[in-house]
């Protein structure tokens, strides 16, 4: 469904917005949507947002949209997109703000105790300590 | 005492809304030297200059500050108008109270006070000026082209049209350049051959221009007016004066070496002339690849030359040439698909470069003109254009767009279907850059009439699976990621500088950017100089441009050696470094900092002699000089010293 | 020669067949390996953010530790650790200010480490360092009929600034099991992640990436998958069984460490590959190859 979203300075100026800069390190108004990172996301199909429109709807100052998105919590964190951009725009940081902004309010976004027992003591544990890494502060 | 009038300019509210003029005028009525002041709106107008012209002869001045703007903008007009009223131009001096004060500064009172300053430590100076004149040069009316692609062409063409007399030099054994290897142009479609070619054939027949193919600028002395340069023959190992390019020596080569006209998809001998359309129309002997060089057997070229023209011995030789200025046009390469590691770093066969796919729609190409792919020769039904490959990608290629790609890309997309009608053209692309005239339009006419699919977005990868290049993409339009199951691929890559532009750069002393284009003297005003005088810019090897672009930038280059060519006799600033004899005890010291190489010790007379040409009175022989004989006119220590009090004072 | 030595967690645990098979190719090859006495978990996954301090102390503490053993380069086996430590060792040297804060932090530590003194080295980039005519000394079986795809996964190749080789466009593995006597395939997704640490809650991901990666290293004719990563090759391997369960059809093919190969074309006993840890059975191809 298309949304009508109103465009302002208030928006581009807003806090989320410098707090996602701020965290990511990353000047995101140097990307010009060539979308090379979607094009080169091995988890894009699994996204609702894909990179490319992450980045976009950061740019508008649309932050809340993203920190309701799913796309944070698919990435991988395989820095594919960060690697391909040729503005140097650090997409897997963006990412990483994004899951902090979450996580900072709301520090657990899976539930360690959810996890299937078995499939537990089968993972490797730098699996486990991975995801936990990326979905719980 | 002398008598200086001040002129100070409200540039509008440039100046006076930061400074204080009245107040200026004030303080400065009463300093020494100043017999009259005066200020104005706008005193670079008409009735500004009249006011000092009038002023001048009325007050009977000997100086005059104009206190206003940058000398870099119009110390010239101020100079020209004390002219008028019989005063020595170099007794006219600008005290730059706008981008120095005004323009920097917020505080009024602070910056009327700098200000005041200003114009009273160039009064100074003024006082002790001298009056000078220009040193006088002859000027010799012969250009030097260097580069025979089509901006060098037109260059010398026009020089010579002009009635100047053009050598034009060009690395290959033919002149035409990258044209030459183009089918059809842009948005017109005509055949580039059929256009280019006539120009050639001028060339050749025009009694004022001296072609030297095969050929390459080896030294270079002099200044403008008066360069020498020395230009290397290399060795054809064909007699050009006896051969007659009746081809036979061509035809009975036995040695095949892929063709760099046709980007290596067909094959050329090792003597060769590298297009049929070649001017001059001669074959060279490519001493690298030939069998007789490499093995001492063979010579079956000298055995069938009904003239006796091939000469194993041939060695380079070198001409020298006066000139009085010089266009570098030598072009551009494309950037080597190599360097794409996304894109199969140039090891899949059906992954091209455009200038390739130019060669394959060449009528005249390796596959006569149909499109057929590299690896089996079959039609292409899916192609996949890529654009912006290599440029505006400043993380890790160029940041620089190429400017011609987004028109060739379609015109070859649209080529592409006027040949293989049943086959899908698909553009991937970023932005379309269509400004010029007919170009929107004919991107238009792609979409709509040839239904070239364009897609938004960027390519992220390109692998070969059996017989078919995928293309893996995005079409950022729709929001989706996509792939192509293509027979072929090209690739708009980036164009850049020819090789060695660098080195030539370096040799004439001209700058080159970040990315090794020349460096214009002016982006804006004056695009086809570089800041050494008499050495002007044409084509790619400036930017990257489209052919009309570089035919308007070679005529151009050409109506400015025209114009400098129009005179006599060139003007060379007198305010340049000269010795006091009495002073100088012929150290040297000042010789072995000047960059131009202007100084020379007269080892007879023990003193340093200066070649005022060549001086460009950068002041690095003042600062060295030990015992201040080297003095720069009208920048004396004692006028500095002066200047310096009178703004501590 | 003589390296220190982090294992990380997985090396002692799901992956101990990974640690035996490179410890002793590294015997064979005259390296002296030194486990640090100790060390601490390196965080896995590497704090992407500016201002997460935190994340970097458990790595720095490990380089303090390696600083400590008094040896130039730190080995690091799994990828995952590798490419953490070396990040963090870029994230210090960029910002000295983050640096002083650590340090502040660790004021306990009897030794600091500033950036420089320690080189955390990958084991294909090691043997490349003891040269690749070593290593073919070493060999003593011949692996000409065996068709290998190296997978080199995400952490050895990104970011730039930590990459082995070109992260588009890499070559290392080739170039090593070309002098280990094997034959090279390389196919398209060589380079491309496996969908890492999302097996735990999205696996969906996993058997999407898994799939298309295994299958093309098939399609190209492989017959073994080599990789550095237990975490690649947890997913790659554990997940074939899974698809093969819905789709009968699917051919499997084995995965190994590439150090388990290089051990068996060493020579050295095949019982430390321990090679019922792995799902997909090697055992069956490596006989009619005959390495087993």
């Amino acid at each position: 469904m298309t949304k009508n979203r109103v465009i302002s300075s208030r928006k581009i100026e807003s806090e989320a917005l410098e707090q996602l800069e701020e965290i990511s390190g990353v000047n995101i108004y140097a990307c010009y949507q060539c979308g090379n990172c979607s094009a080169s996301c091995p988890a894009v199909e699994f996204m609702d947002i894909p990179p490319h429109q992450v980045i976009r709807l950061a740019q508008l100052g649309f932050i809340d949209d993203l920190t309701g998105s799913e796309t944070p919590w698919i990435c991988a964190a395989c820095i594919t997109c960060t690697v391909k951009c040729p503005r140097g725009v650090d997409i897997a940081k963006v990412m990483e703000g994004l899951r902090q902004i979450v996580l900072r309010s709301d520090f657990e976004h899976i539930n360690i105790r959810e996890i299937d027992e078995k499939l537990r003591k089968k993972l490797p544990q730098i699996a486990l300590i991975g995801n936990f890494r990326k979905t719980i502060l | 005492m002398k008598k200086i009038g001040v002129f100070v300019c409200h540039c509008g509210i440039n100046i006076a809304a930061t400074v204080d003029i009245k107040s200026v005028v004030e303080e400065l009525k009463d300093y020494p030297g100043v017999a009259y002041i005066q200020d104005y709106k706008y005193m670079c107008s008409d009735p500004g200059q009249n006011l000092i012209k009038d002023k001048i002869i009325s007050e009977k001045l000997d100086g005059v500050v104009v206190a206003a703007c940058s000398p870099t903008l119009h110390e010239n007009t101020f100079r020209m108008t004390v002219k008028t009223a019989n005063m020595n131009p170099y007794n006219c001096e600008i005290a730059n109270i706008r981008e120095q004060c005004s323009w920097v500064h917020k505080d009024r009172s602070a910056a009327t006070a700098k200000a005041k300053l200003i114009i009273k430590s160039v009064v100074e100076k003024a006082l002790l000026d001298e009056e000078l004149e220009p040193v006088k040069v002859p000027v010799v009316r012969k250009a030097l082209v260097l580069g025979g692609g089509i901006a060098g062409i037109q260059a010398a063409l026009s020089i010579a049209n002009s009635g100047y007399e053009v050598i034009l030099v060009e690395r290959q054994s033919s002149i035409g350049g990258r044209m030459a290897q183009l089918s059809e142009t842009f948005p017109t479609l005509d055949c580039s051959q059929c256009i280019l070619t006539p120009k050639m054939v001028d060339v050749a027949q025009h009694g004022k221009i001296r072609l030297m193919t095969y050929a390459e600028l080896a030294d270079i002395s002099g200044f403008v007016g008066n360069f020498k340069v020395k230009i290397k023959q290399k060795a054809r190992y064909v007699n050009w004066d006896e051969c007659t390019g009746c081809g036979l020596c061509v035809e009975k080569c036995p040695r095949n070496v892929p063709s760099e006209f046709d980007q290596e998809l067909g094959k050329r001998k090792a003597v060769y002339t590298p297009f049929p359309q070649a001017v001059p129309n001669k074959p060279v002997i490519d001493a690298d690849n030939c069998t007789y060089f490499k093995t001492g057997k063979c010579q079956l070229c000298k055995t069938v030359c009904p003239f006796d023209a091939v000469d194993f011995d041939e060695t380079d030789k070198f001409i020298e040439e006066e000139v009085g200025a010089i266009v570098v046009a030598t072009g551009y390469e494309v950037y080597p698909i190599l360097n794409m590691s996304e894109y199969g770093s140039g090891k899949l066969p059906d992954v091209i470069d455009g200038l390739t796919f130019k060669r394959i729609l060449s009528a005249s190409g390796p596959t006569g003109g149909e499109v057929r792919r590299p690896s089996d020769g079959k039609v292409p039904k899916e192609i996949v254009f890529i654009k912006c490959v290599g440029s505006r990608d400043p993380e890790n290629h160029f940041p620089y767009c190429s400017k011609v790609c987004c028109m060739y890309t379609t015109k070859h997309a649209m080529l592409y279907k006027h040949r293989v009608h049943d086959g899908q053209p698909y553009i991937f692309y970023m932005d379309v850059r269509a400004g010029g005239k007919g170009y929107e339009e004919f991107y238009q006419r792609a979409q709509e009439e040839e239904k070239v699919i364009f897609l938004r977005g960027k390519v992220s990868k390109v692998y070969q699976d059996d017989d078919k290049v995928v293309v893996c993409g995005i079409d950022t339009l729709s929001g989706t990621n996509v792939e192509i199951q293509a027979d072929m691929v090209v690739l708009a890559m980036a164009i850049r500088p020819s090789k060695g532009a660098e080195d030539l750069a370096k040799l004439l002393k001209i700058g080159i950017d970040q990315n090794g284009f020349l460096t214009e003297a002016h982006p804006k005003l004056r695009p086809v100089e570089s800041l050494s005088a008499g050495i002007f810019l044409a084509g790619c090897a400036q930017a990257p441009k489209d052919i009309p672009d570089a035919v308007s930038q070679g005529a151009a280059a050409a109506a400015m050696v025209s114009a400098l060519f129009a005179n006599e006799y060139l003007l060379h600033d007198p305010i340049i470094i000269g010795v006091d004899e009495d002073l100088c005890s012929g150290c040297g010291l000042c010789v072995s900092v000047c960059p131009y190489d202007a100084r020379e010790l007269n080892r007879e007379k023990g003193i340093v002699e200066v070649n005022e040409i060549l001086c460009e009175a950068c002041g690095a022989c003042a600062a060295a000089c030990p015992s201040g004989a080297a003095q720069q006119r009208n920048f004396t220590d004692e006028q500095i010293g002066n200047m310096i009090k009178a703004i501590l004072a | 020669m003589q390296v220190s030595y982090y294992p990380g967690c997985t090396l002692k645990t799901n992956a101990k067949n990974f640690e035996t098979s490179a410890l002793a190719v590294l015997d064979r090859l005259g390296v002296t390996v030194q486990e640090l006495e100790d060390w601490y978990c390196c965080g896995v996954c590497f704090s992407q953010t500016s201002d997460n301090l935190m994340q970097q102390i458990a790595p720095i503490r490990t380089l303090v530790k390696a600083k400590e053993s008094g040896n130039r380069q730190l080995l690091a086996l799994c990828t995952m650790c590798y490419n953490t430590l070396k990040r963090s060792i870029e994230f210090i040297k960029a910002d000295e200010e983050k640096l002083e804060a650590i340090h502040k932090f660790m004021d306990r530590e009897a030794t600091r480490f500033y950036g420089n003194e320690v080189e955390v080295i990958d084991i294909l980039s090691l043997i490349k360092q003891i040269g690749l005519d070593k290593l073919k000394d070493a060999i003593v079986k011949n692996g000409e009929d065996l068709k290998i795809a190296s997978y080199y996964g995400c952490m050895l190749l990104r970011p730039k600034e930590i990459a082995i080789d070109s992260p588009d466009d890499p070559n290392i593995m080739e170039e090593i099991i070309t002098a280990a006597s094997c034959e090279n395939v390389y196919f398209p997704f060589r380079t491309e992640c496996c969908g890492s640490y999302q097996i735990v809650n999205e696996p969906d991901i996993i058997k999407d990436r898994a799939k298309k990666i295994v299958s093309s290293a098939i399609k190209n004719g492989a017959d073994l998958i080599v990789m550095l990563c237990p975490l690649c090759y947890y997913n790659l391997d554990e997940v074939q069984i899974e698809i093969q369960k819905k789709d009968q059809s699917f051919q499997t093919i084995p995965v190994l460490y590439f150090t388990q190969l290089l051990a068996l074309l060493m020579g050295i006993d095949p019982d430390i590959n321990d090679f019922s840890l792995h799902s997909v059975d090697p055992r069956p191809i490596l006989k009619r190859k005959g390495l087993l």
